[in-house]
């Protein structure tokens, strides 16, 4: 352990050296420290850990092994993607809350027991938020404050979840849960990682607050929060059946929410429920095949998502709008941005030669082989929908399309330069996919470029580029916004309101002056009459029967004269009074 | 360079260019769809040449309509102002 720098420690120091320098020192500590970062991963060899003893609990602080290695892999490479992206700007906040944010997510996918994890989990959740609150607008605060109550709320659950497991079990380490033995533990610490990967119904925080993220903010919560999240599944919960029919329909979700979508980064934060269904449905699957296929479309889907959101984040900044039917014609100044972004888009479409073709074929492969056509050929419609949108709706209405007039000039070069980074991953990866193979948890027996697999996705990808070109008109973005399960929690909450502001505040009310009127007059006329009785009755009588008993007490004193010839005498009266009297009366009469 | 390719895909000059740069691009896919070979199939449907063309297109229409209806119908588009 000492002489290797756990990857989360660095970040923490980064954190706390942040706010006590300024300027380009500042900015120079923003890279160096994630560059260290990027170096202790590779230091780092499967099969190591290290542990404390705290309160009669082994905490194992870190444990590397293959799985926990590509997320770590990919979380430092991000780290420097996206706080090159960040350079330029200057508030000391954001960059000590991103810190704070990779640092917890590495925290998660070393720990190896859960009392790490958690305390990681909920970093993350507070450090996040920051990147949305720092956006400064209601809008954001108001979604900020929705994002903290979901997560909070799911990390009570995590919370609860672990203390019955390690109760039951005795077991504080992580490791797949049994679903047998599990019983409400089991099902606590899932629905908590099933939060967090943004399965619906639980999806609607990130699409929420995603968008109204800062520019740079968004890129890091695009990468860390649900892939950190498919760690844990991977963990935890590999070949849990429900995650396949989970998969599948969040894949499709997520798609279909996207057609409807007007904002630019929203549509994006639709396509991170989509991709992640693949992942969790890879994780559901269970075979070596399907966990490779879920770990390795979560590295290359941080690589190319980030590359997008940078992509959208460039033209929010340069143009000054975000919906789609106020973008279009930006390809004039900004031609630079689009060929960067459309290298992500071709990514997360899966295109031959692209980071997506390797690793999401894997899944759709490993549900072919395990049987599960529906789930494979429903992947597939999902794989159409990711180009539709990602790939030809929103560059189209935000780059092409009807000419808005805006003139943005390209971004800062530090944006273009993170965002070429990630680009040429996208492609890297693509054409070298044993690159990212080597890193994955098992050995991979999967050839993704074959003759078959190439022309069947050139055919999917380029008929839906004809199908879009056909029906462009029905796909024109429409000012509106899309209601998701939010609405529970957002309308829940105004229906919440107005009950106490109605029915609840006019009982209260009612009450209120029920007890100050009537009730209160009652109260006091009752009071008096008691008071009467209580003087009157009560009081008189007490008094009445000390008055007798004083007044009993003076006769009896004057009777006592002290003289014994007086006593003897009524004595003797008494008793000729007792015996005599039979005498006189009785026995006469007999 | 960069600046000249992003140009074709967006000036409407080169509309003609470009649909006829597409048909091509379709009809190469398709043909090669068919000399592929196809001794190794995964799925089913991987036997079946021009599949993926099929699929592509239907997914797509499937996907715009079925959305379209369901956010129509389905009370999912709504009012910008709707939660103020």
């Amino acid at each position: 352990m000492t002489e290797w720098l756990h990857p989360a420690m660095l970040m923490l120091l980064g954190a706390l050296l942040l706010p006590l320098i300024r300027g380009t020192v500042q900015k120079l500590l923003s890279l160096i420290v994630p560059l260290l970062v990027l170096y202790s991963v590779s230091q780092m060899e499967p099969g190591r850990s290290g542990a404390v003893a705290f309160a009669g609990i082994e905490l194992v602080l870190f444990q590397a092994d293959k799985l926990s290695l590509v997320f770590a892999w990919v979380f430092a490479i991000m780290s420097v993607i996206g706080n090159l992206y960040a350079w330029h700007i200057e508030g000391t906040g954001q960059r000590v809350a991103a810190f704070l944010y990779a640092g917890s997510a590495f925290g998660v996918v070393f720990a190896g027991d859960w009392l790490t994890l958690l305390i990681g989990w909920e970093v993350m959740a507070f450090a996040s938020a920051y990147l949305i609150f720092a956006s400064c607008n209601a809008k954001a605060v108001a979604a900020g404050f929705r994002y903290l109550l979901v997560h909070v709320a799911g990390g009570v659950l995590l919370f609860g979840g672990i203390v019955l497991h390690g109760l039951q079990t005795g077991s504080w380490l992580v490791g797949p849960l049994d679903a047998g033995q599990g019983g409400l533990a089991y099902w606590l610490i899932l629905v908590s990682f099933l939060i967090n990967a943004a399965v619906p119904p639980l999806n609607a925080w990130l699409t929420d607050a995603y968008p109204e993220a800062t520019v740079t903010g968004a890129v890091f919560l695009s990468a860390f929060t649900t892939k950190t999240a498919v760690y844990v599944l991977i963990r935890n919960y590999p070949g849990t059946e429900i995650l396949v029919g989970l998969g599948v329909a969040m894949a499709l979700y997520g798609v279909v929410f996207a057609v409807l979508e007007n904002d630019c980064r929203r549509l994006l934060a639709y396509h991170i429920v989509s991709q992640v269904g693949y992942m969790v449905a890879g994780v559901g699957i269970g075979t070596e095949m399907a966990l490779n296929g879920a770990a390795s479309h979560a590295f290359a889907h941080i690589l190319y998502k980030g590359l997008l959101f940078m992509g959208a984040g460039a033209v929010i900044m340069m143009a000054g709008r975000r919906k789609l039917t106020e973008l279009g014609g930006l390809y004039r100044t900004m031609p630079l941005t689009v060929v960067l972004y459309m290298i992500g888009a071709f990514a997360i479409s899966a295109f031959p030669l692209f980071s997506g073709f390797v690793s999401k074929s894997m899944v759709v492969s490993a549900a072919a082989g395990d049987h599960r056509a529906a789930a494979a050929l429903l992947l597939t419609v999902a794989s159409s929908g990711t180009f539709l949108h990602t790939g030809l709706k929103l560059p189209y209405y935000m780059f092409f399309g009807k000419d808005s007039g805006l003139r943005p000039p390209e971004p800062p070069l530090n944006m273009l330069l993170a965002m070429g980074i990630a680009a040429a991953f996208c492609i890297g990866i693509g054409v070298y996919p044993q690159i990212l193979y080597a890193l994955l948890p098992y050995p991979v027996d999967y050839q993704p470029y074959t003759g078959v697999h190439v022309t069947e996705s050139l055919g999917i990808l380029m008929f839906t580029l004809l199908a879009f070109v056909l029906l462009l008109k029905r796909l024109d973005p429409e000012d509106t916004i899309s209601l998701d399960t939010d609405w529970a929690y957002r309308r829940g909450a105004a229906l919440f309101m107005r009950l106490a502001k109605g029915p609840v505040l006019v009982w209260e009310q009612m009450l209120i002056t029920l007890a100050d009127g009537a009730g209160l007059r009652l109260m006091h006329r009752l009071s008096r009459l008691s008071l009467q009785v209580d003087l009157g009755v009560v009081d008189a009588l007490v008094n009445g029967v000390a008055e007798t008993a004083r007044q009993g007490g003076l006769v009896l004193r004057r009777l006592q004269t002290g003289v014994v010839s007086h006593y003897a005498f009524w004595i003797i009266a008494g008793l000729i009074a007792v015996l005599g009297l039979p005498l006189v009366t009785g026995i006469g009469a007999r | 360079m960069i600046g000249r390719l992003v140009n074709f895909f967006g000036d409407t000059r080169y509309k003609r260019l470009r649909w006829r740069l597409l048909v091509v691009v379709l009809g190469l896919i398709l043909i090669a769809d068919l000399l592929v070979p196809r001794h190794h199939s995964e799925h089913f449907w991987d036997a079946i040449p021009g599949w993926g063309a099929v699929f592509g297109f239907a997914s797509c229409v499937a996907i715009i309509f079925v959305s379209k209806f369901i956010g129509h119908k389905g009370g999912i588009m709504r009012d910008e102002g709707y939660y103020d």
